[in-house]
């Protein structure tokens, strides 16, 4: 196993814990700090799949901002004199059936099924050399003149405004 | 040797632990933890697209990057908004369990 791989193992298992932590922990306080590091493992994987801007984009943006805004939200619906603040409902084995089954269907068509994807590529070998990330993105996302994403982009950030003025007028008090 | 079936199963394993999650929990904000580790799955299968499928000019195939950046917008939005709902809930009717939350207007 070359050092990738290896890397990519340890990634990977402690992602998938901590993912499992998050769902499983009584203490939804405990929860919360488990998905801190399912976002900031989950960087780790981009850093190794040559994504560095989505890699530093995903430790700004989801274990600094989402994870405070979750936290405020527990801060602020604090329910008192309950020990398990984290429960499940009682068909919790029927949600356990869907999703087994559900993710051994995807694992099925993504590795075994005859519709697979083909590997031919192992990624590594094509990557031109002296590639700068952020700067090719930065032309993919902005450039108006050649084959971009600019318009998207001028929409995504509509969204987000919708969506700053709708959490203030949804979340404010009467 | 790493290949696209490996970030493939673990993009799957991560969004079925998040399904359930979403699906099985009573608190409202530990269903939106799930919906937010759905999210994140998807955006490794994607940014794993980007990086195995290596045949066209780089430009191109950064497009599953721009798709994950613009899961990543949506996802704070909805972030934003869901919480600001999950605590305009809790004001009126003292209570974050979507088993209780049963009625569209009151």
């Amino acid at each position: 196993m070359d050092l990738a791989s290896v890397i990519f193992w340890i990634v990977a298992a402690v992602l998938v814990v901590s993912a499992l932590l998050v769902v499983t922990l009584r203490n939804i306080v405990h929860s919360a700090l488990a998905l801190v590091v399912v976002f900031a493992t989950a960087s780790g994987i981009y850093i190794l799949l040559n994504a560095e801007f989505i890699a530093i984009v995903q430790i700004l943006i989801y274990a600094g901002a989402v994870t405070i805004l979750i936290l405020f939200a527990l801060m602020l619906t604090r329910i008192t004199g309950q020990r398990i603040t984290n429960p499940t409902n009682r068909q919790w084995w029927v949600a356990v059936v869907i999703c087994a089954f559900l993710g051994a269907c995807i694992v099925y068509a993504a590795t075994f099924s005859p519709r697979m994807i083909p590997n031919t590529s192992n990624g590594v070998s094509q990557l031109p050399a002296n590639v700068n990330n952020v700067a090719r993105i930065g032309q993919l996302l902005y450039s108006p003149t050649t084959y971009s994403y600019v318009l998207p982009f001028e929409i995504a950030s509509l969204v987000l405004l919708v969506a700053i003025i709708g959490a203030i007028v949804i979340g404010r008090e009467e | 040797m790493l290949t696209l079936n490996h970030f493939l199963v673990l993009g799957a394993i991560l969004f079925v632990i998040g399904l359930y999650g979403a699906i099985s929990k009573r608190n409202a904000i530990a269903v939106l933890m799930g919906i937010e580790i759905m999210l994140n799955a998807v955006n490794i299968t994607l940014v794993g697209f980007s990086f195995f499928n290596q045949t066209k000019p780089y430009s191109t195939y950064l497009t599953g990057q721009i798709f994950a950046i613009f899961i990543i917008t949506v996802a704070a939005a909805e972030a934003a908004v869901a919480l600001a709902m999950v605590i305009a809930i809790y004001r009126k009717r003292n209570t974050v369990d979507v088993g209780e939350i049963d009625v569209l207007k009151f």
